[in-house]
């Protein structure tokens, strides 16, 4: 399943609702696209919701890694949503679990943004 | 398991990686490992036919990647050769470390070696081969401390 975004408002936030899988090519490409979108439009409270991502490899790892560094550096927000199982256990295996922030309720996670 | 050898020669290609997984999933599936090991088994394929396409062959058309599955009793043992420069192992960072947590890239060798229960990488002046091994009834290689 290639992946897939879509893009909500809520309270000011930019939720991305990612379904399929975030891999070298195309997956990564889109996500990039997005986020790079979101932050030409001056969006900079970003959460992705990984909820329906079902493979992520380490050009996917890395492409989380360079928006939240993106977004971090031009003074923005990228918090992480709906982990599954795979990509929890990805991240904590990198230690990057402790690097990104990560939520598992919606409503929560928007009231974390400063 | 039944002895098993199948072998593939592939383009340096983004298709070419997504086929060994798709290869790896299908063989380690009938070879008996649970979902757990079979999607340790087809990432680490992924990550190593990455490292062929992209950092071995340099997506070169002239450049084949050689994908190989050998069941050994109770052992799949997944052999991916590439015709580059060789690896430099040195070169590679420990991703765990904290200056090289929010790198972009270098972590496909540690995944592989996260995932599976032996790895060894032959690195040449006429290309890389990486020798992955699961034990079917191993201890899950997402359990244990990687080396690197």
């Amino acid at each position: 399943m290639n992946m897939k975004t879509s893009t909500r408002q809520v309270d000011g936030v930019a939720i991305v609702d990612c379904s399929g899988r975030i891999t070298l090519g195309e997956g990564s490409v889109i996500l990039r696209d997005t986020v790079r979108d979101l932050l030409s439009k001056g969006q900079k409270k970003i959460l992705l919701n990984l909820g329906e991502v079902t493979y992520i490899d380490s050009s996917g790892i890395g492409e989380l890694v360079s928006a939240f560094t993106t977004v971090r550096n031009q003074g923005g927000e990228l918090k992480l949503l709906n982990l599954t199982k795979k990509v929890h256990d990805l991240l904590q295996i990198t230690k990057l679990y402790t690097v990104f922030d990560v939520k598992d309720d919606e409503a929560g996670a928007v009231k974390a943004f400063k | 398991m039944n002895d098993l050898r199948v072998s593939y020669t592939l383009d340096s290609t983004l298709e070419t990686v997504d086929n060994a997984e798709q290869t790896a999933v299908r063989i380690a599936a009938e070879s008996g490992f649970d979902e757990d090991a079979v999607m340790q088994i087809s990432m680490a394929v992924r990550e190593a036919a990455v490292n062929a396409v992209l950092h071995g062959n340099a997506y070169d058309p002239g450049k084949k990647v050689q994908l190989e599955f050998e069941r050994r009793g109770d052992d799949l043992v997944i052999t991916i050769r590439d015709q580059g420069k060789g690896l430099d192992l040195a070169k590679i960072p420990d991703p765990l470390a904290p200056e090289n947590l929010l790198k972009t890239s270098g972590r496909g060798i540690f995944l592989i070696r996260s995932f599976m229960d032996e790895v060894q990488i032959s690195p040449s002046k006429t290309g890389t081969e990486i020798k992955l091994i699961k034990h079917v009834h191993g201890s899950s290689g997402g359990d244990k401390e990687a080396s690197q």
